[in-house]
């Protein structure tokens, strides 16, 4: 039996429960979300750390805390959820085949919210190599079994990778009584929030080495040692500086990819740098009535960004469910000068436009600019910047509609008026 | 313990073996030496079912790699294995490679191989696509594919389920070897902390064949081991190609060159490296193999980018062939004229996984013939049942079919492993493996959970929940492989 739904939004983490949200604000009636863990928030649960909801609620929240408050307003405003469910299939046509314990359901949607957030690079992915054993995780999977589930990873443990949930559970394992021995980067600069390395690595003395990896993985059964090496500039390794350092367990925080399965199988066009869909400003794939926000469609350092990513599809989704059509988008927005990414990729010129993009390098004050057809639309200084921290800035469509390809680049230096 | 028979090594020949010997009234012992069987060279290899053209006329190899390449489908059926005749493509890039392809192509015809032709690079283009740098390639559409680690597992079960004892964590310590009161041979096999007597001892041990054999008194062995690296690409890739894609082979390599393989389960294989070792368990992967592996690939095809890399391993080669000579020599099968009783299987390497029933029938028959002159009375085992019956696995099933499996067992309806969609059950099943092997190693075999392209990311947490919930495991007793290998430092039940 088919069930129909208006809107179906896939993963009820902070970008699904957050879009189900602002869409029932904006009067969408009949919303189901589909969640695969037995609770909503998503990843957030696992995050009991705070510092969630400095932007979005002007408070320091842990990450629970800050998806009851999405929970809170979804009860009041009586919103479906599947639990314990997982979607197997999404056809381009909406359609998404879901099991749970009670069967398998199928559900014909007509627009549908992509949120299925992301999930960690591994060993194999970056190619450690040495020995296989036991006592390499992922920092996510760590902090699910510890924080979640109650078990212990190690008592002596290097990280590799400055990603922030890496720093986060350096913390975290100190706390739990662990010897964190060193924090290693690959890059130059560390990749997660400047705030993390202060109050993860340095109120704990954990050193961050830069420009560092691990060369070798020891042990017969259980890590016992990895091999520690400077990086030369090229970001080759220099052989003569391995280090054996002992270890019981090695957590890796070396990034985080958009999960996209079912957009792929959906058939929508996936933007190679970032990993996730091509969207136009109302968070539209290249399928129509398929929206995407969070971490499926690009990497967030703040959840904060991925809420009000999730509320603004509401507008366009209005839109689509009364209109069956959006805006063609036909303004390419391309990465110009250290952009090492912009969303949307395109533009249709006709709805509120926030242009969100990372920087290659870091820097002190630069300036971004919007051009388009060789004149500089719009351009803001920026006191820093920072590959960990994505940008997040207005456009009027006023400014480009009309207009043919519009890039954004950075300069150094101060914007003049 | 007495057997009639003790078979050390659970590799897929010793499993082979016993399977094919459980088709007599024969007490059986298999004594491997780790968590589970197979976790040698039998579950790290291509997983290639060889059509036989690679091997030198007249050698063992080359007759009991043809004979096992026509009936490794049925083996598979009654076995409940995967197997696809995808074919194979030995491309060569350039004029100059067409005589070794076609001196391939007359030593597989010398072994009886079948279909073989030489096709042109249209051809070739025609069939795969995104392949480059071809000039011509012999096609061998007998080549096919299999999942060596679950042949192996399915050839243990169905030994058991005919009354074969398999010993786990049983690896052999001593031999002694004496004679009964009627002068008949009689082993002690001393592995883990048990005691085994035996008429007949067979040494199925891989790359520990040579010292097994000096255990029971037999010298004059050497065994080199020689590792193999490869990389699994995700299944993504595994879109890009339908057939094995192998280079010519080069003169005084011993191995095939790296190739690309397609997987049962849709991954991509590029592999293996080729390299002489001085430890045979040293199953690292390398830096400089990986480089290798990576360029190779992407001179097969520019796509084949890091992108899709989901994880590396390595597998070992038992060599008789010197690392200063390279190269193959024959399997070495035989009943040791100084130790009566004792069959040796010496350098058992590629293509050992497609020649393992007949190497098992081969053995089957010396086995029968040296009772016979021990004047022991052989009877067939009229219970012998061929037939084995592997998990149901969700993800291939029509929407019907998973609707109805839910509704028997709402554990189908629990996606524990999300890349590959492997329910509850499914896991529930791999834990409660006939085989009583109880890693996360021997779950993921089983289930194929952990093996996706987020490499237990999502599931891992997932499976040591049920194994503490449901099998009341203390966390620090979970082992991902072989002693030794704990997960999890402890848990709040490990806290006493």
């Amino acid at each position: 039996m088919m069930i129909r739904k208006d809107l179906v939004i896939i993963g009820g983490g902070a970008a699904g429960l957050a879009a189900a949200a602002a869409c029932r604000e904006r009067g969408i009636e009949d919303i189901l979300i589909i969640e695969r863990g037995d609770v909503l928030g998503g990843i957030l649960n696992q995050c009991i750390h705070d510092g969630f909801g400095l932007h979005k609620f002007h408070e320091t929240l842990t990450g629970p805390e800050y998806a009851q408050r999405y929970i809170d307003m979804l009860h009041t405003r009586d919103l479906p959820v599947m639990l314990n469910s997982m979607v197997t299939e999404l056809s381009s046509g909406k359609i998404l085949t879901v099991v749970n314990r009670k069967g398998l359901h199928k559900i014909h949607a007509k627009a549908v919210i992509l949120a299925m957030g992301s999930r960690e690079r591994t060993r194999g992915a970056i190619g450690i190599p040495g020995a296989r054993v036991a006592g390499v995780f992922t920092a996510g999977v760590a902090q699910n079994l510890i924080n979640m589930k109650d078990f212990m990873v190690g008592r002596r443990v290097i990280i590799l990778g400055s990603g922030d949930i890496g720093l986060i559970m350096a913390r975290r394992l100190t706390l739990e009584g662990a010897k964190v021995l060193m924090v290693l980067e690959k890059l130059p600069f560390p990749s997660g929030l400047p705030r993390n390395i202060n109050q993860c690595l340095r109120d704990f003395d954990i050193p961050l080495y830069l420009k560092h990896t691990v060369s070798g993985i020891h042990g017969d059964g259980h890590l016992t040692g990895v091999d520690v090496v400077e990086i030369d500039e090229s970001g080759e390794i220099i052989p003569d500086t391995a280090k054996f350092v002992e270890c019981d367990s090695l957590l890796l925080s070396v990034g985080l990819i958009p999960e996209n399965e079912l957009s792929r199988q959906a058939g929508l066009r996936l933007d190679p740098v970032t990993g996730g869909a091509v969207v136009d400003e109302y968070g539209q794939t290249t399928v129509p009535g398929i929206f995407a926000c969070g971490n499926v469609l690009h990497i967030h350092d703040l959840v904060d960004n991925v809420s009000l990513e999730g509320e603004a599809l509401a507008h366009g989704m209005k839109l689509y469910l009364s209109e069956e059509a959006l805006p063609a988008a036909g303004i390419p927005v391309i990465p110009g000068n250290n952009v090492r990414y912009c969303l949307p990729q395109h533009l249709s010129g006709h709805a509120p436009t926030v242009i969100s993009f990372r920087p290659s390098v870091p820097g002190k004050l630069h300036t971004v600019r919007f051009i388009q057809n060789g004149k500089i639309l719009k351009k803001k200084s920026l006191l820093k910047i920072n590959p960990a921290e994505m940008e997040r800035i207005e456009l009027d469509p006023e400014l480009y509609r009309g207009g043919g390809e519009l890039t954004v680049d950075l300069v150094p230096g101060r914007a003049e008026s | 313990m007495y057997y009639d028979l003790v078979i050390a090594g659970g590799g897929v020949a010793g499993c082979a073996i016993a399977r094919e010997l459980s088709r007599l009234q024969l007490k059986i012992a298999v004594l491997e030496k780790e968590a589970d069987v197979g976790w040698g060279a039998s579950c790290r290899n291509s997983g290639v079912v060889h059509a036989g053209y690679n091997n030198t006329p007249g050698t063992l190899m080359a007759r009991f790699c043809v004979e096992g390449n026509e009936g490794f489908e049925d083996l598979c059926a009654e076995l409940d294995v995967p197997y696809r005749r995808i074919g194979k493509l030995v491309l060569a890039e350039s004029p100059e490679e067409m005589p070794a392809l076609e001196r391939l192509l007359a030593q597989g015809e010398a072994n009886g191989v079948r279909d073989l032709e030489i096709i042109d690079g249209q051809r070739v283009r025609e069939m795969e696509p995104h392949l480059e740098n071809v000039f011509a390639a012999m096609y061998s559409p007998n080549s096919a594919i299999t999942s060596p680690y679950q042949l192996t597992i399915a050839l243990a079960e169905n030994s058991l389920a005919n009354g074969v004892d398999i010993f786990l964590n049983s690896r052999v310590e001593r031999i002694l070897t004496d004679t009964d009161g009627d002068g008949r041979a009689r082993f002690t096999v001393y592995a883990g902390d048990r005691e085994f007597q035996s008429r007949l001892l067979i040494n199925s041990t891989g790359v520990h064949s040579a010292e097994i054999s000096a255990m029971a008194g037999v010298d004059g062995y050497s065994i080199y081991p020689c590792r193999g690296e490869y990389y699994v690409l995700d299944t993504y890739a595994g879109e890009l190609i339908d057939h094995l894609v192998y280079p010519v082979p080069k003169p005084g390599v011993g191995g095939l060159g790296i190739h690309l393989t397609p997987t049962v389960d849709g991954n991509i294989l590029i592999g293996p490296s080729n390299e002489y070792i001085s430890i045979s368990e040293d199953y690292s992967v390398t830096v400089p193999v990986m480089k290798t592996l990576s360029m190779e690939a992407r001179g097969y095809m520019h796509q084949l980018n890091g992108g899709f890399y989901i994880r590396n391993f390595a597998g070992m080669r038992a060599k008789q062939a010197p690392p200063e000579e390279g190269g193959f020599y024959d399997f070495v099968i035989r009943e040791e004229e100084s130790r009566p009783g004792l069959i040796n299987l010496i350098g058992i390497e590629s293509p050992g996984l497609t020649a393992s029933l007949p190497i098992a029938r081969y053995v089957s028959g010396m086995v029968k013939s040296v009772l016979q002159r021990m004047g022991v009375d052989v009877r067939i085992n009229t219970d012998f049942k061929p037939v084995r019956k592997g998990p149901v696995r969700f993800s291939e099933q029509s929407d019907a079919v998973k609707a109805a499996l839910i509704e028997t067992d709402p554990d189908y309806g629990e996606v524990i492993c999300r890349c590959e969609q492997v329910t509850k059950k499914e896991i529930l099943q791999a834990i409660e493996n006939p085989l009583s092997a109880r890693s996360l190693i021997s779950i993921k075999y089983r289930s194929r959970a952990m093996m996706g392209r987020c490499q237990g990311g999502y599931c891992t947490q997932r499976i040591l929940q049920i194994l503490k919930d449901e099998y009341v495991y203390c966390p620090g007793e979970i082992r991902l492989g072989k002693d030794g290998s704990w997960v999890l430092s402890g848990g709040r039940c490990d806290i006493t």
